[in-house]
């Protein structure tokens, strides 16, 4: 069966301010339908969507500055917009941030035991990580750690990087007051001590609520589908899904591995509008692929989770965790989760 | 009565009672469960659709874990013209009220509430979902 009834955007759109929080006050549940209908936004999976641009001739980007972005595994979190933030202040911020985490050290909430070290903060801009116009241009924060023994000619390590980023979210920054910027997502790569410290700092210079950013099977299969139909310049790896089976004495993870010319002439059948993916497509590509499944092994993933989804732009996992693999496709992908990060704020 | 499936064997036929409300369960995190449900609607008679018959979706409470598209599950509510239920198995309280909003369901369906019919119930229900 290939295409069923088209699902039409459902005639009552209600915000559903309840959808993203995990198992919610019981006086609301009981009531009735806590999910509002559908209203386009990738995380609660819009009838129709449009694909991330194609890689985009970045004339004035240089790949190269955002090169050190890829291949490195990536916490991300939602936040909430940031009060009277300045990015022409970004030294001040982090000469404040640098002092913030050398008092934490005092107080004894050492992050490293041992060493002493320094840690050396720096705060920038990443002008190039931008959708639109609108977006705030991303800002990276970096601590580095110098040996406190040896002079400034020591080498400087990186030990955590943590960015805020905009990419598309014209949704957000079109309703917030004046004062407020958005950075709606952010990505932190490091020891989770350095993560809590510079997220403390935000929140209380900002007045902005960080929070883990999880990922539902839904929004992954997502993920699958758009990111199987980008082309590749190079062989692509194999695309893999993961599956983790519920309700089992031990855990277990089925791991499904998928040509990647195999995946894409799979979803070059299903996807009808180039540039354009609905949610039926998502469904179709994915039922094929697990039906493939069900003859060989007479397992159901349809009835399993899905925990990560590998292809050869990017990974993804449920977590909350990304991986960038292909930098043409790096605000492709940073648009998608940046509209993850929105809804998960609303 | 409990079934994974319908149609339910009908060797039982004679010794089953009266089937007053059918209620489907749906789990939002297992995809399978919502086509095993498209599957079994086939072979219900379409005299359950007017008031008999309702969706109950569960595993609500994670929404982080979701794996069914909720269109697809509004859709299957207009489509059969029956109430879709919310609820989480995993907290108490809401198991009692859900099961207790079921029971009050199926005194109406069995015609034991007077001036109450399944019909009138169940159009009452699809009403105030849409508001």
């Amino acid at each position: 069966a290939r295409r069923g009834a088209a699902p039409g955007l459902a005639p009552a759109m209600e915000s559903a301010d309840g959808a993203v929080r995990t198992l919610p006050s019981i006086g609301r549940l009981s009531r009735g339908p806590t999910f509002g209908r559908a209203h386009g936004r990738f995380g609660l999976s819009p009838s129709g969507r449009l694909l991330p641009p194609a890689p985009r001739s970045q004339e004035n980007a240089d790949p190269q500055r955002t090169a050190f972005l890829l291949r490195k595994q990536w916490t991300l979190y939602s936040v909430t917009p940031l009060y009277r933030f300045s990015d022409a202040r970004l030294r001040d911020y982090a000469r404040l941030l640098s002092a913030f985490i050398a008092a934490e050290k005092q107080k004894g909430l050492a992050v490293e035991v041992g060493v002493e070290l320094d840690i050396k903060v720096s705060v920038s801009s990443l002008p190039d990580l931008k959708g639109s116009d609108q977006d705030q241009a991303a800002i990276l924060v970096q601590l580095s750690s110098r040996s406190a023994a040896s002079s400034k000619n020591s080498e400087e390590k990186l030990i955590w990087s943590g960015w805020f980023c905009c990419v598309s979210g014209d949704d957000l920054s079109e309703n917030v007051p004046e004062d407020f910027t958005c950075l709606p997502l952010f990505l932190a790569n490091g020891g989770e001590s350095y993560t809590s410290i510079v997220g403390s700092w935000f929140q209380k210079t900002f007045d902005c609520c960080f929070r883990r950013l999880a990922i539902s099977p839904l929004n992954l299969s997502w993920m699958a589908a758009m990111w199987t139909g980008c082309k590749v310049d190079k062989t692509a790896s194999a695309m893999e899904l993961v599956f983790s089976v519920p309700c089992l004495p031990q855990p277990l993870n089925i791991s499904y591995a998928i040509h990647p010319e195999d995946a894409k002439a799979l979803w070059d059948t299903v996807q009808k509008t180039p540039g354009e993916i609905t949610q039926e497509e998502v469904d179709v590509f994915m039922d094929c692929l697990y039906s493939h499944f069900h003859r060989h092994f007479k397992i159901h993933l349809s009835a399993t989770k899905l925990v990560k989804v590998s292809t050869a732009i990017a990974s993804a996992h449920c977590d909350g965790i990304i991986k960038f693999l292909q930098s043409q496709y790096l605000t492709g992908v940073l648009m998608l989760l940046t509209e993850l990060a929105i809804s998960q704020i609303q | 009565h409990l079934a994974t499936s319908l149609p339910l064997p009908s060797e039982r036929d004679h010794l089953r009672p009266r089937i007053d409300l059918i209620a489907f369960m749906i789990d939002i995190k297992s995809k399978y469960s919502l086509k095993n449900v498209e599957a079994s609607l086939a072979h219900v008679d379409a005299s359950f659709f007017l008031g008999k018959v309702c969706f109950l979706v569960t595993g609500v409470g994670r929404v982080n874990y979701c794996s069914v598209e909720m269109n697809a599950i509004w859709k299957l509510g207009e489509v059969y013209c029956s109430p879709v239920l919310f609820c989480e198995l995993e907290l108490e309280g809401i198991r009692v009220a859900t099961a207790q909003r079921l029971l009050r369901m199926l005194q109406i369906c069995a015609g034991h509430i007077p001036g109450v019919s399944a019909l009138s119930f169940g159009s009452l229900m699809r009403n105030s979902a849409d508001d």
